[in-house]
């Protein structure tokens, strides 16, 4: 067991260091860097201007050397100009360059300057990823539950119209992705003009002109209310629902032909009792590895959901700095990605075996 | 000129039918779902003497749901039905108009099925997905789509790029000022006054040219790079697993933005990924002929000449834009976007593919294979790969889905198709600034692409259920 999480651990290192390097490699592409010269610099840049930009702020020499500088072990760059003033990676301008530490990289903490928030990428990632968290944990409070509940009323009895019904559901709900689900409810709760907020002010249940959800999430990242979280949680959950509901079924369906439930139904106990007590908890070793690896759909979800909704979290601070080419707050974010797949990934291998007796690590 | 109802004079008397019908329909559901939990929903069983008990509530409200969903879908097939005789949109509405606008795709539907179900005993897998009603929902559906998309330019009724100024984000049926070509805007304007209507029958031919196309050839890289990984296994295996799962574990939206920009397009990153990818279908295709027919080397050289001669000639008009006789190229932001899909799919196709040769070269037939001297690329593809075929079928449709819901994304945020390219994904993006005060323009794309992918989705789960009757 030890030895394969340690294995696991080695893979994940490496997998995460290859693939920060092909996001450190595809950022600071020579065009990226000219882009973010003229954005940082001035619009109107000659040619040579954009080349000694990038050659004072530490952005030429080989990539491997600069990923090097970003992980910290290679020294950071200092660049003294005419006029004697120096710069450099780890120390900002007008400090005294003989104090400044020579390596600062992620290994020594120092995650870079966001060039797009104006501020340690460290201080404006924490408040982004702690909104995100609420999000997430709204969203798996209601899905996990539900597509549970969904997923083992339509298992248990195979081929009846609830299943197929509950069934069909599934596979439709899997079939919209969140930016499809997420108009189709702010149609329905979220507008003035049309869906059954009219309907709902007209018979005065809600004040008119106001709506039954609210389409931006805006407001929720200083207080969460039902009506301003509802939305963007139910439009991630949805596409979740019907894929962990189907996992679970396939799993609740297997576990109903074997032959210790037809013991017990045969014993005459009764059928609520079978499934309560025989066959739920074996029907839900399955579908807990399906809710650990749906936690990277969930990151997809997130960065749609909060685009759409304008929730200043994780996924919207991805898009800022994917758009802005913001390259150290995207590495911290690629990081922060790649670590929440390859962990869910080893978690849920690990609970597996804990939960399922029959597995074995070798 | 009117403007033009929902439902036209059908509606009416319709109207009221379907709204009773619906409510009827959810009042039954939710009874169903209470019986359900609450133990009443016992199936019916001959008890000890022989008798059969009588319904159970539980089956009672799956009755009264099952026959309310069908009065539904009555209500609404003949407010359809009844715009096709109406003489003009006005009487026939919006949804009777739309109805006969799709006249060409209704026939070629109607002709498709008649001729499928015919002759289904003589079609094999394809025949019997006609035995299973979810299979041939959602075969009606992706059909649906392939025909509209097929016929978009009749079924079109403004040109998807033309704007009216004077119809900028107005309501579906508003009547287009001095009555210029069709004189309605079915689904209203967009905030450009473009007709969306319009614009969603052109963007099925948008997704649809690219979809298949790129689920194919990440089939093809999955396949060629898949079979060896199962069947040999060892070093080999271990590396390409490495790589595969190195790119399922980026988060697809982070790959898009890095993949698919204007400034990636100069350092022709996309050129040698395409260079890369599309050399796969080349290489199957050849060693395909290769281990079938090396015995008989005239027609083993005929099959792979032939090969060669067009995929190359394609190759080198799709990834290099150098193609001497003009015939194959693609622009350069497609060829970016078409690149990033097959690239973030093969991964997926490779890793079922790898599972299910492990799977299968177990078996019996493998080992009489290897016995008689075979070898392992002709075990590989003409022994494992045809016995895998049932699995892959059904991923392949699911993943056309995947690959057009990824496809809805990238113009979702705006990347890779031109501004105003019709397609779902960039007409939801257009549409979701102004959502809070006129949803339509963003309604109709999206449920256009919900309702593709559950076609493709009902699809592939009547396939699986026929595919594992064999």
């Amino acid at each position: 067991m030890g030895k394969f999480v340690l294995r696991r651990l080695g893979v994940m290192l490496l997998t995460a260091i290859a693939l920060t390097f092909v996001v450190f490699y595809l950022t600071n592409l020579p065009p990226n860097l000219e882009k973010l010269a003229r954005t940082e610099g001035s619009v109107r840049m000659t040619e040579e201007a954009v080349q000694d930009w990038i050659e004072q702020n530490g952005h030429s020499g080989s990539v491997i050397g600069r990923y090097g500088q970003w992980l910290g072990v290679v020294p950071g760059w200092t660049y003294t100009d005419e006029k004697g003033d120096t710069r450099g990676r780890c120390f900002a301008i007008g400090e005294d360059a003989a104090n400044a530490p020579r390596y600062c990289g992620l290994l020594q903490g120092d995650w870079g300057y966001s060039t797009f928030f104006k501020k340690p990428v460290v201080d404006s990632l924490g408040e982004k990823l702690a909104a995100t968290g609420w999000l997430m944990l709204a969203v798996m409070l209601v899905m996990v539950p539900t597509s549970l509940f969904l997923g083992v009323l339509s298992g248990m009895r195979e081929g009846s119209a609830t299943d197929r019904t509950l069934s069909t559901f599934s596979i439709a709900s899997t079939a919209t992705p969140e930016y499809v689900s997420g108009v189709v409810l702010v149609a329905l709760f979220a507008t003035a003009a049309t869906g059954i907020s009219p309907l709902l002010a007209e018979y005065g249940l809600i004040e008119p002109k106001k709506t039954l959800f609210l389409a931006s999430a805006t407001s929720a990242m200083d207080d969460i209310t039902f009506w301003n979280f509802a939305l963007p949680v139910m439009t991630i959950a949805l596409y979740g629902i019907g894929y962990i509901a189907r996992m679970t079924r396939a799993s609740m369906t297997e576990v109903m032909t074997q032959q210790y439930i037809r013991t017990a139904r045969l014993k005459g106990v009764p059928f609520r009792t079978v499934v309560m007590k025989h066959a739920l908890r074996n029907a839900l070793i399955a579908p807990f590895t399906v809710i650990m690896l749906q936690f990277p759909w969930l990151l997809n979800g997130v960065v749609i959901v909060e685009s759409l909704f304008n929730y200043k979290g994780f996924g919207w601070t991805l898009v800022q700095a994917a758009s802005n080419n913001d390259i150290p707050l995207l590495l911290a974010c690629s990081c922060v990605a790649v670590v929440v797949v390859l962990l869910t990934q080893l978690i849920s291998d690990i609970g597996y075996v804990f939960l399922n007796p029959r597995i074995r690590l070798a | 000129m009117d403007f033009l109802t929902w439902t036209g004079t059908a509606g009416t008397t319709l109207l009221p039918v379907l709204q009773l019908a619906v409510v009827a329909l959810a009042l039954a559901l939710l009874a169903k779902l209470i019986f359900v939990l609450a133990g009443l929903d016992t199936p019916r069983l001959p008890g000890p003497d022989g008798a059969t008990t009588g319904r159970s509530p539980g089956d009672m409200a799956g009755i009264a749901a099952r026959y309310s969903f069908y009065a539904a879908l009555a209500a609404i097939l003949c407010i359809l039905a009844a715009g096709a005789v109406m003489p003009s949109p006005v009487e026939a509405g919006i949804l009777g108009a739309m109805a006969v606008r799709f006249w060409p795709v209704w026939l070629a539907l109607i002709a498709t099925f008649v001729l499928s179900i015919r002759f289904r005993r003589k079609l094999g897998l394809y025949g019997k997905l006609f035995d299973s009603t979810v299979g041939m929902i959602g075969f009606a559906i992706v059909m649906f789509w392939i025909f509209t998309a097929i016929f978009a330019g009749m079924i079109a009724t403004y040109d998807p790029f033309s704007q009216i100024a004077g119809l900028k984000n107005d309501a579906p049926g508003v009547a287009v000022p001095d009555g210029v070509g069709y004189g309605w805007y079915l689904l209203g304007g967009d905030h450009l006054g473009r007709d969306v209507f319009s614009r969603m029958v052109m963007g099925a031919r948008e997704v649809l040219k690219i979809a298949p196309a790129a689920t194919l050839f990440a089939f093809m890289v999955g396949i060629t790079l898949g079979l060896p990984a199962g069947y040999f296994g060892g070093k080999l295996d271990t590396v390409i697993s490495f790589l595969a799962n190195l790119v399922l574990a980026f988060p697809v939206i982070l790959l898009f933005y890095l993949l698919v920009t204007p400034e990636i397009r100069d350092t022709g990153i996309p050129i040698v990924l395409a260079a890369l990818l599309f050399i796969f279908p080349i290489i199957f295709l050849c060693t395909l002929w290769n281990s079938r027919y090396y015995t008989n080397p005239p027609r083993r050289n005929l099959y792979v000449g032939i090969t060669l001669l067009i995929g190359l000639w394609a190759y080198s008009g799709l990834a290099f834009n150098m193609d001497p006789l003009g015939i194959w190229s693609m622009e350069p932001n497609m060829l970016n976007v078409f690149v990033s899909v097959v690239f973030v799919n093969s991964p997926g196709v490779f890793r079922i593919v790898r599972g299910l040769v492990m799977d299968i070269k177990a078996r019996d037939y493998v080992a009489a294979g290897q016995t008689r001297g075979e070898g392992p690329w002709y075990i590989m593809l003409w022994e494992i790969l045809p016995n895998a075929r049932g699995p892959l079928i059904v991923d392949f449709c699911l993943r056309i889905g995947y690959t057009t819901i990824l496809l809805g994304t990238l113009g979702f945020f705006g990347l890779g198709v031109s501004p105003d390219s019709p397609d779902w994904g960039s007409t939801i993006d257009d549409g979701r600034k102004l959502l809070n005060l006129y949803p339509h323009p963003a309604l109709a794309p999206a449920l256009a692409l919900m309702s593709l992918v559950l076609g493709l989705n009902l699809l592939a789960d009547g396939l699986r259920e026929e595919s594992l009757k064999d």
